[in-house]
């Protein structure tokens, strides 16, 4: 397929797994449930690449016979003009041409093609991490002209969709669940009530390597610095501007903020879904809780496949 | 160092092991250690280690343990610990083109140190420097042990682009760009050899544990390791670790 219009895409997948200790970003894609449901859709397995946008989509012409699937925010999207619907599949022909607009609601889509896109992987993963000049298309956000090759597209995947129950609505208030920790002792008893109690606006600072968000100033007792350490996925810093920071796929492995708590793996997509002006409310839970929701957030997928390839 | 490790969870996937609250040689050989024996034991569950100054964030897979089994495993690795016995890490030879076009600030190092660059140079030289972590970006390598002699503050306006190689001095410490990149390090002097190179087997060669060894090379021979480097054909000189 061309690329007419690159809109802000890069091609993503569940990320680069194996390398942290080496200072390498994750990278992957940053609502993984997303994705990982454009590519049921679509018949393929969860570690075929996907093209991921953020706040802009693509307009691509397919050069031969395909099968794909959008998923996540609304992006207004149409094939040869006629409305294409999130979490379907569809098939297009040669010289069709699938054009997304700005997002309407959420931040994030993602276009699955049967098949996955055929592109080399590097350490293990074809996501691209920009900072690291690798994964995807030369490790950059597509561009107007650059080809990308689907493998060999499943015709029969077309016509697929995904029951309502598992269709997220991307609010524009949200709770999102935390575990309290690993410095949230770095903090007095009425910054954890501020942090917990209070509403934090997202604002337009966001990429795919934090969400800056705004509110309520969190109280520190021992400082906003530690000796720098891991940083996982979702991780809220609050560095000395006392102004949290949701960190996401293309972190940076290690840092010197404070991490008062970690948003759970199936609350991220929530928070990469949300636009500037959303509202954030954090939620503490145990971490048997936390556990017990992150076998539910992936045993669902199995499920969902079940569904869909059973429909 | 403590006398026991804190763990502090972090999130519903990893677990935080804190064996210091500051920077320490003692400390580093013993995370090395745990990550060494974590490794070789390959402990079904544990997924990933980013292993830091005085840390170690250990990423477990709920599906096979929780928060309390993983703290429980880390804690028997601990316990078996004997950092006395540990082997010290591998000395990476780094060939180094100093001062130059590639070095453009060690005039300056050198005037602010009120040294000659040949002294400057010998010093850097002069240690091999223990990386205590890697981070920021691919292949950053967090040195430790630079002499306080040649300690110089940053560029007051970072550079827009740093070439990947360059060698700099950022107060007191030192350290290499393994990628290109803007940066206010002084620069004074460039390594041809990749630190970081994905497409390579072993896509990034320092670890942490290893120490750097700088070495000043000629322009001449610089630029036939440059040429084996980009041949794939140049083999960075290691001098193996010993058990201490």
């Amino acid at each position: 397929m061309k690329i007419l219009k690159p809109g802000i895409t890069s091609v993503q997948d569940m990320g680069r797994f194996g390398y942290q200790a080496f200072g390498m970003s994750t990278a992957g894609a940053c609502d993984q449930y997303a994705y990982r449901i454009s590519n049921i859709l679509v018949g393929n397995d969860k570690k075929q690449a996907s093209l991921e946008s953020m706040l802009m989509g693509p307009t691509i012409e397919f050069e031969e016979d395909t099968v794909f699937a959008i998923t996540g925010g609304e992006f207004d999207a149409q094939l040869n003009g006629s409305p294409v619907y999130n979490w379907h599949s569809y098939a297009a022909r040669p010289g069709d041409v699938l054009e997304l607009g700005g997002s309407s609601c959420g931040s994030f889509c993602y276009i699955s093609f049967s098949g996955g896109i055929d592109i080399k992987s590097v350490m293990g993963s074809r996501s691209t991490y920009i900072k690291g000049k690798i994964g995807g298309i030369e490790g950059r956000y597509i561009k107007t002209g650059d080809v990308i090759n689907a493998s060999k597209a499943n015709m029969s995947m077309r016509g697929r969709q995904l029951e309502g129950i598992y269709i997220p609505h991307y609010e524009r208030e949200i709770s999102v669940r935390v575990v309290m920790g690993p410095q949230d002792d770095y903090f007095t008893k009425k910054g954890i009530y501020t942090f917990l109690n209070s509403s934090y606006e997202v604002t337009q600072n966001i990429d795919r390597m934090g969400y800056r968000l705004k509110g309520e100033t969190i109280e520190h007792s021992k400082g906003a610095d530690i000796i720098s350490d891991g940083i996982p996925l979702g991780s809220v810093q609050v560095p000395g501007d006392r102004q949290p920071i949701v960190m996401m796929a293309d972190r940076q492995t290690t840092g010197g903020y404070t991490k008062i708590a970690v948003v759970i793996s199936a609350d991220i997509p929530k928070v990469a879904q949300a636009r500037p002006g959303d509202i954030i409310h954090f939620k503490s839970i145990s971490v048997e809780d936390a556990h017990r929701l992150y076998k539910n957030y992936e045993e669902q997928f199995d499920i969902i496949r079940w569904y869909i390839d059973h429909s | 160092m403590y006398s026991r490790p804190r763990f502090l969870p972090a999130g519903d996937n990893a677990v935080c092991m804190e064996l210091s609250d500051g920077i320490e040689e003692e400390c580093n050989t013993a995370i090395r250690g745990i990550v060494d024996d974590i490794f070789s034991k390959g402990i079904r569950g544990i997924v990933e280690t980013v292993p830091t100054y005085r840390s170690i964030l250990v990423y477990y897979d709920p599906f096979v343990m929780y928060y309390d089994d993983a703290v429980n495993v880390l804690k028997r690795v601990y316990d078996k610990l004997d950092i006395s016995s540990a082997k010290n890490g591998d000395t990476l030879v780094i060939p180094v083109l100093y001062g130059g076009e590639s070095g453009p600030d060690l005039p300056f190092v050198a005037e602010h140190a009120h040294l000659t660059e040949k002294e400057v140079i010998d010093i850097h030289t002069s240690v091999d420097y223990l990386i205590y972590m890697l981070g920021f970006t691919p292949g950053f390598t967090y040195l430790g042990g630079m002499d306080e002699r040649i300690a110089t503050p940053r560029l007051e306006t970072p550079r827009k682009r740093i070439p990947a190689g360059s060698v700099g001095i950022a107060g007191k410490q030192t350290g290499m760009y393994p990628i290109d990149s803007p940066g206010g390090w002084r620069l004074i002097g460039i390594t041809p050899v990749k630190l970081y190179d994905p497409y390579r087997d072993v896509p990034i060669l320092p670890k942490m544990g290893d120490r750097i060894r700088f070495k000043p090379v000629s322009e001449k021979e610089f630029n036939k390791i440059k040429k084996e480097v980009d041949d794939c054909t140049y083999q960075v000189d290691v001098i193996k670790g010993e058990t201490s």
